[in-house]
């Protein structure tokens, strides 16, 4: 008893001795800088600053590699907090939101064919393109809502993602996974967007969706600054934003939307 | 006596009978004829007629651009009405040749007879490639680049795929009942080219009257007819070799590497007919059946006719269609549209109706491990397509996704009706794109 206890009391007190020395010997000088910026970050790892994770950005920026306003999950306060490890002065981005750009659910938009496969959007857009006949529309199979780091996401009945403005932080995941590119960002001061993502003719679109744009230009004559028209597809032009909502009543496809204050029907 | 197989594998209903006892119909030609330009595994052929030219029955509209690739002919003798994209069993639209038949069936004047036993090998081989013939067992493969192993690689078997372990298709079970000699004729000319003696024609045991036939025919000839028992997939190219020699194709290798060539029942009467009579790939059996039409069948169709009238001929639609597949229901492709023409690889055109499709909602995974079983290529399945809804890409190549053949037993069997062979085929798409980039 007493020598097994001494034995490995023994082994004990070498190995650690040992590690004591390896600690000292071998001790990794972290810049305290980056110590200190890593703490300041919110430490979700979502990647959106273009490294792979919070500890890799805090190292570019504590080199200077990195600006320190690219964290859209810190916000303003991680900003602020790493321009004032830094000892320098930054300006602060403007929270940005991920929009979906359609509103074709079920009801409203054409399927090719009806998608009993995998729940990915990823897998059923290589199926002849995707279920739905609008090559832009939202599949709704939800390979966003697994890209969301912070639950924002859901998924309609009618199969259409939609995002909550106060969860989402900006990240672009949910850009990265969605292969129709259905989402986009936007200053999240703006609320009204033209929430259409096909570049198809007018009839064209007729024939698939009862609420996608047109391209018919009536929002553009409304408020020439707010919107332009590409492609048969009118975008709100979010640096002149301030009369987008004068459109909102006259768009004929209803396509048109205050985000944040829905039409009570 | 047993017979030889693979292991793993599963025994769907075959549903073959409603077909198998009715002769091979031909077709009567439809108001226009989609030829599309892609019609093979490989580059799609040149478009070289314009619009409002006249062409003949075997006139070549399309020319093959490099080597793996072949040429497209004319169905029929007519005029082009239009070039243009029009709907591919792919699922989008590609470009192909609108013809209107004229009626006369007119054969192109230039069409030679030839006699296989003056040719060498390498001109046979061209033969092939300006023929259009490619596997028509339903992969499309060139024929050409199959017989031209290379040098360090010696065939010594050669295998003749009777097995068609697809359910419901009956296409070769009738041509080598209805054309045996015209087969056994393209086998011949085969083993000429690749200059192997050993050469065994593969028929599954559920076609006994197909082995009774073919093994008359062959009586004089060093073609040895082997029966195999029932089982899905046995008419696979890795698996059929693996019954029939012992050998398995090695992991990202392929047949050549064992020393086999498989060649389709239907290529080598194609074969035949493209040496003999020098006629081009232009036509081929297609099972039009399922419980979705009224007269199941077997018809021979002309390249190009809409799938719409292959159904006009069978009868018409029964019910309202749950699914349109073309092939096989194990590896066919379900189709959104019937103006979509039938191609060189279409086995089949199956119709089914609603009450017959699955529509389950995928449980969770309970490991019992029913997919490992039933692999053909002892793959895991169920860690793939776990790899897969992980995004683990490195992982999945370590469980050697990419020799997954598709064949579609992992999911036939899986209880928890999860689509594996989806998931698989996700995985190896990222695999590939991985290993293009690194």
């Amino acid at each position: 008893m007493l020598a097994a206890v001494a034995c490995l009391g023994g082994i004990g007190l070498v190995a650690a001795t040992a590690l004591g020395i390896a600690a000292k010997k071998f001790a990794v000088e972290v810049d305290p800088k980056e110590a200190a910026i890593l703490a300041a970050l919110p430490g979700v790892n979502c990647g959106a600053c273009g490294e792979p994770g919070c500890s890799g950005y805090a190292r570019a920026v504590a080199e200077g590699r990195l600006a320190p306003n690219l964290c859209p999950p810190g916000g303003q306060q991680t900003t602020e907090a790493l321009a004032a490890i830094l000892g320098i002065k930054v300006t602060v981005k403007e929270p940005a939101v991920a929009v979906v750009i359609c509103q074709g659910g079920d009801d409203l938009a054409r399927q090719k064919y009806h998608y009993l496969g995998l729940e990915d959007c990823n897998a059923a857009q290589k199926l002849a393109g995707g279920p739905k006949v609008c090559p832009g529309g939202c599949l709704g199979l939800g390979s966003c809502v697994r890209a969301c780091l912070f639950g924002a996401i859901t998924i309609t009945a009618d199969h259409l993602a939609v995002i909550d403005r106060d969860k989402c932080t900006g990240c672009e995941q949910c850009l990265k996974a969605c292969p129709r590119q259905v989402m986009i960002m936007a200053p999240k001061a703006i609320t009204t967007h033209v929430l259409c993502n096909s570049h198809d003719k007018g009839g064209e679109v007729r024939k698939y969706c009862q609420i996608g744009c047109i391209g018919c230009s009536i929002c553009k004559k409304i408020a020439p600054e707010a919107y332009t028209v590409e492609k048969f597809l009118a975008r709100v032009n979010y640096t002149q934003a301030d009369d987008a909502a004068l459109a909102i009543a006259k768009c004929p496809m209803k396509c048109i939307r205050d985000i944040a204050h829905p039409p009570v029907s | 006596m047993k017979l030889p197989t693979f292991p793993g594998g599963i025994h769907p209903p075959d549903n073959k009978a409603t077909t198998a006892a009715k002769a091979i119909v031909a077709c009567p030609l439809p108001g226009e004829l989609i030829v599309p330009m892609l019609q093979h595994i490989g580059a799609p052929a040149e478009c070289s007629v314009t619009v409002g030219q006249q062409v003949a029955k075997g006139e070549q509209i399309g020319t093959a651009v490099g080597p793996v690739s072949v040429a497209i002919h004319a169905p029929t003798s007519g005029e082009v009405i239009a070039i243009e994209s029009r709907p591919h069993p792919v699922g989008r639209p590609l470009p192909a040749v609108v013809i209107r038949p004229d009626g006369d069936e007119r054969w192109h004047e230039e069409l030679q007879e030839n006699d296989p036993d003056r040719q060498s090998p390498d001109e046979l081989r061209q033969l092939l490639q300006q023929a259009g013939i490619v596997g028509l067992g339903g992969a499309t493969f060139p024929t050409h680049i199959k017989l031209s192993p290379p040098a360090d690689r010696p065939i010594n078997a050669l295998i003749i795929n009777g097995v068609e372990c697809e359910p419901y298709l009956t296409g070769d079970h009738r041509l080598m009942l209805e054309q045996g000699a015209t087969i056994v004729d393209g086998i011949l000319i085969l083993s000429k080219i690749l200059a192997v003696d050993r050469v065994i024609l593969a028929i599954e045991d559920n076609k006994l009257d197909a082995i009774d036939t073919m093994r008359k025919l062959c009586a004089d000839t060093p073609i040895k007819v082997q029966p195999l028992p029932v089982k899905y997939p046995q008419g696979a190219e890795k698996q059929l070799i693996e019954a029939i020699t012992g050998r398995q194709v090695p992991s990202g290798k392929l047949p050549m590497d064992c020393g086999a060539v498989v060649q389709n029942v239907g290529t080598a009467a194609a074969i035949s007919v493209a040496v003999r009579q020098g006629r081009p790939l232009v036509e081929r059996i297609t099972t039009v059946t399922g419980s979705g039409v009224r007269t199941p069948q077997n018809l021979k169709v002309a390249i190009g006719t809409p799938l719409a009238h292959l159904i006009e001929q069978c009868g018409g639609l029964s019910d309202d269609p749950g699914k349109i597949i073309l092939g096989g229901p194990m590896m066919g492709n379900t189709q959104m549209s019937l103006e979509v023409p039938v191609i060189r690889g279409t086995s089949g055109l199956l119709v089914l109706r609603h009450q017959e499709i699955s529509i389950k909602k995928p449980g969770p995974c309970i490991r019992c491990g029913q997919c490992v079983k039933v692999c053909p290529i002892h793959l895991q399945p169920t860690v793939i397509a776990l790899c897969a809804r992980l995004g683990l890409v490195e992982k999945a190549d370590t469980y050697n996704a990419l020799d997954c053949i598709e064949c579609g037993c992992c999911t036939y069997q899986c209880p928890a009706t999860l689509p594996l062979v989806q998931s698989i085929r996700e995985i190896k798409g990222a695999i590939m794109e991985h290993k293009r980039k690194h």
